[in-house]
């Protein structure tokens, strides 16, 4: 394989820093008359205190409900006219909004991100509209028992980082929280000083860096904005979550505290990661895309090849601070939680015991080099990707991914495997069905 | 810039598409098969999806091992989808790897052993598969209304089959399917990527021109029926949070001469923005759904126009009222000109963004290939789109969307009797 043609998709970025705090990041792609922008806000779930939870998704809702300049009747169509697309999400670091549209509309995407940093509305009768239309999302959500178990195993593995509630909030908090909490949280946190802003495209990075000063330059900086400061303690015993609701299939889980990807470990983790279950990359956005490679992966052979299971997965997602490493299992018809979690744990027990062989490592190491090539392969994840990795860490440790998986080593990778797949170390998730 | 595609024609009657882009160092390969659930024998719906789940765990030449091993080694994917009408073989690899990746897919498709152990094995996955759909009110309500719009046709049936029609598919009958319906007419093999447009024809010409089998039979399409009357089914989930209604009536082909006024109709119905006139009744005015929207599903026969929405048990009847009350508006009184100019700017302006990936294209020129558009259909949909003028949508609208003839499946925490959506 040429490892040059890999290298080349490494993007060249143009960092510039606004008077006001706003970093701007820029990469120019001329392979279609194309431009996407992405506004990111280091505000997410974690930010949030006692009884507001999930008020950073709900302002991100918010956020699309008509500005000062935009009025709220206008906001349909603002970037559908350019044939473009326009959406937002909101997780554990972060809260995000995006327009991908022709390259006409790089003027307009610019206008209405700074619109959105500044001048939202928040009507009461707005708020209260969007109260029921969260509590839908929220109750849809319930229907799945997977997220039910996500939640759950999720909330049992933390006790002290707010990592531990879900983004979309708690029901009792979505009920009760007030328009004044959602506007303050959104005065609070969209200020520049607290954003990076992301175009990536057909875009002439001069011309397009003069337009951003135009938009956002007069925009004040906010206060200095206090984080998180809560350090999960070692979790000191195995914990176990464990559903008997009405239900047809089986749901297996289990999460292990692993480091944030800031942390010299985060990167052997994604090895380890790949062994297990196969390279799943590192695109939050749209990563499904392209279907992991996994059917030589470990726990695809010893629980799927068997019959035990019908599918098996990983999740290591970069995030600023210590997460989750999940693994996943759908329980074959036929088959039981139990036989499954002895094989998988075992197989765990057997990557800590025995290591990984050079071979595999070289293996693996590929399948995470192809994943980076797959997930950037359009402007919206180019930018995507730039901006996630600059809200939790620096944007250089997307651009600086190849060179770090080459330089990944079998210590490195065998030592994390001991340090974090352990016992004490994992949270148990079961769902079982009773009809 | 027009997608302009390499196209040929081997001599056992495969279409090559092959266009050459370099965004990313990496090669899309789709291959499409006329193979897809239409062609479950009756009794043994899930054939297809079965066949896709087998396909490629071993072959003549590479054991289901040596695949996974081919394609993890170089970090390339490949998945088998059963459609309606297509069975398609997706791989994603690096170009470099393309030499190695292609005849693999080939291989794929042409020599599957249908072992016996992978065979039970991925049954098994089909079955928990089709036991989660049954856990899952959306696809239950799904399932349900597609047999209710299409009682005597084989788009009623479920594409996965059901538990007993699963278990009824035999091996042998696994490789009967294989050697009915997959065949050189009606394949074609999409490549997009980072490789060279006359390197593709030559490896296919090399993988594929050696395989000659005669396709015997087709199946006549059946007609459809419109539906005289409404019908409404509930499916009591009382363990769930919330409801999934599915509402439908009979669309259009996608050789209907009405297909684009239907597709900027729909457009402005349940789509633009965030759900068109619908998204602004039940979920911007009445805050009633997270999601609310609608697809309509032009295919060889006339799919389905289908609305979707979750909301509250005690919403169900007002949300129902509420899609009544926007089909009938749009009925009596059309869509306004402002209306379907935005719709046909956007589907318009959209273009580029959908064939901005590899993926994106080689989708786009299967399905032009599929319903016979032309090489350079790409080039002439502007213009299909900018011609639908707004009494052409209106037109439709009024053919289409009648209360009075629609299937409304609700699926969840609801126990209403049927005649209270009926």
């Amino acid at each position: 394989m040429s490892v040059s043609r890999v290298e080349l998709a490494v993007p060249v970025v143009r960092e510039t820093v606004l008077d006001n705090g706003l970093k701007v990041l820029v990469q120019e792609v001329h392979t279609a008359s194309l431009a996407s922008v992405w506004c990111w806000y280091k505000v997410g779930s974690k930010d949030e205190g006692p009884g507001l939870t999930g008020v950073s998704h709900w302002v991100e809702h918010m956020n699309f409900k008509g500005t000062r300049q935009i009025p709220r009747d206008q906001v349909k169509g603002i970037i559908e006219q350019f044939g473009g697309t326009w959406n937002g999400y909101t997780w554990i670091d972060q809260t995000t909004y995006l327009e991908t549209a022709s390259r006409e509309a790089i003027d307009r995407m610019l206008f209405i991100e700074a619109e959105r940093m500044s001048a939202c509305l928040y009507e009461p009768d707005d708020c209260e509209s969007e109260r029921t239309v969260i509590i839908s999302e929220l109750k849809g959500g319930e229907n799945d028992p997977e997220q039910v178990l996500d939640i759950d195993v999720t909330a049992a593995a933390f006790r002290v980082h707010p990592y531990k509630h879900p983004t979309i909030g708690w029901l009792s908090d979505v009920e009760t929280m007030s328009r004044d909490d959602l506007y303050h949280h959104y005065q609070r946190y969209y200020v520049p000083n607290n954003a990076t802003l992301v175009i990536v495209g057909d875009v002439d990075t001069d011309e397009v860096l003069r337009r951003v000063a135009h938009h956002f330059g007069s925009i004040p900086a906010g206060r200095t904005l206090q984080r998180v400061t809560a350090i999960e303690p070692p979790q000191p015993a195995e914990r176990r979550v464990h559903f008997r609701k009405e239900g047809t299939t089986a749901y297996w889980r289990a999460a292990y505290h692993v480091p944030a990807v800031s942390d010299a470990d985060f990167f052997p983790m994604l090895f380890i990661d790949a062994a297990l279950s196969g390279a799943s990359g590192l695109n939050l956005w749209s990563g499904h895309k392209v279907p992991t490679a996994q059917r030589s992966a470990r726990l695809y052979r010893a629980v799927v090849d068997t019959g035990l299971a019908s599918a098996v997965g990983g999740s290591l997602m970069p995030t600023q601070d210590p997460f989750l490493y999940y693994l996943w299992a759908t329980v074959a018809e036929g088959q039981t939680l139990r036989a499954v979690e002895d094989v998988v744990l075992g197989e765990v027990d057997r990557i800590v015991r025995e290591g990984m062989a050079e071979a595999e490592l070289a293996k693996v190491r590929t399948q995470l080099r192809a994943r980076f090539v797959y997930d950037a392969d359009s402007v919206t994840d180019i930018a995507h990707q730039l901006g996630y990795f600059e809200t939790i860490d620096r944007w250089q440790t997307y651009t600086e991914l190849i060179p770090r998986l080459a330089s990944v080593t079998l210590d490195q990778v065998n030592a994390a495997a001991r340090r974090y797949l352990t016992v004490d170390n994992r949270t148990l998730g079961w769902f079982e069905p009773c009809r | 810039m027009p997608l302009n595609p390499l196209r040929r024609t081997l001599t056992n009657g495969i279409v090559v598409l092959a266009k050459e882009t370099r965004t990313t160092p990496s090669v899309t390969i789709l291959v499409g098969l006329r193979a897809g659930a239409y062609y479950d024998p009756d009794g043994r719906e899930g054939t297809a999806a079965l066949v896709a789940r087998v396909l490629d765990r071993g072959t003549e030449l590479r054991s289901a091992s040596d695949i996974a091993d081919e394609l993890d080694g170089r970090g390339a994917s490949l998945s088998v989808m059963a459609g309606r009408h297509q069975l398609t073989v997706t791989a994603t690899c690096l170009s470099d790897d393309f030499a190695a990746i292609f005849p693999l897919v080939a291989d794929v498709v042409r020599r599957p052993l249908f072992d016996a152990r992978e065979v039970e094995n991925r049954r098994s996955e089909l079955r928990t598969a089709i036991l989660q759909d049954e856990d899952d009110p959306g696809a239950v309500a799904v399932d349900m209304l597609m047999g209710r719009l299409y009682p005597a046709h084989r788009y009623g049936r479920r594409p996965r089959g059901t538990a007993q029609t699963v278990d009824a598919i035999s091996r042998e009958h696994l490789v009967e399917f294989h050697r009915t319906w997959f065949t050189p007419e009606g394949t074609t093999v999409v490549v997009v990527g980072d490789v060279d447009a006359e390197l593709v024809v030559r490896a296919s010409a090399r993988a594929f021109e050696s395989w000659n089998v005669t396709r015997f039979t087709e199946p006549s399409m059946q007609p459809v029926a419109q539906p005289t009357t409404r019908v409404a089914a509930i499916v009591p989930m009382m363990n769930k949070a919330q409801a999934d209604i599915a509402y439908a009536v009979i669309g259009v082909r996608r050789a209907d001469p009405d297909y684009y006024a239907g597709w900027v109709m729909n457009n402005a119905l349940g789509q633009y923005a965030l759900g068109g006139r619908l998204g602004d009744s039940i979920r911007e005015r009445q805050g009633m759904a997270y999601y609310v929207y609608s697809n309509l599903d032009a295919s060889v026969a006339e799919g389905p126009l289908m609305i979707r929405a979750g909301v509250a048990g005690p919403d169900v009847n007002r949300a129902v009222a509420s899609i009544d009350h926007e089909l009938t508006l749009v009925r009596d009184q059309g869509f306004t000109t402002k209306e379907i100019d935005e719709s046909k700017r956007y589907l318009v302006g959209s273009i580029p963004r959908q064939l901005e990936t590899d993926a994106g294209i080689a989708g786009f020129l299967l399905s032009a290939e599929f319903h016979a558009l032309g090489i350079d259909y790409d080039e002439r949909l502007p213009a299909l789109i900018d011609t639908v003028t707004l009494d052409d949508a209106n037109r439709v609208a009024y053919r289409l969307l009648d209360p009075a003839r629609a299937a409304i499946v609700v699926a969840g925490p609801y126990r209403k009797p049927a005649e209270a959506v009926a």
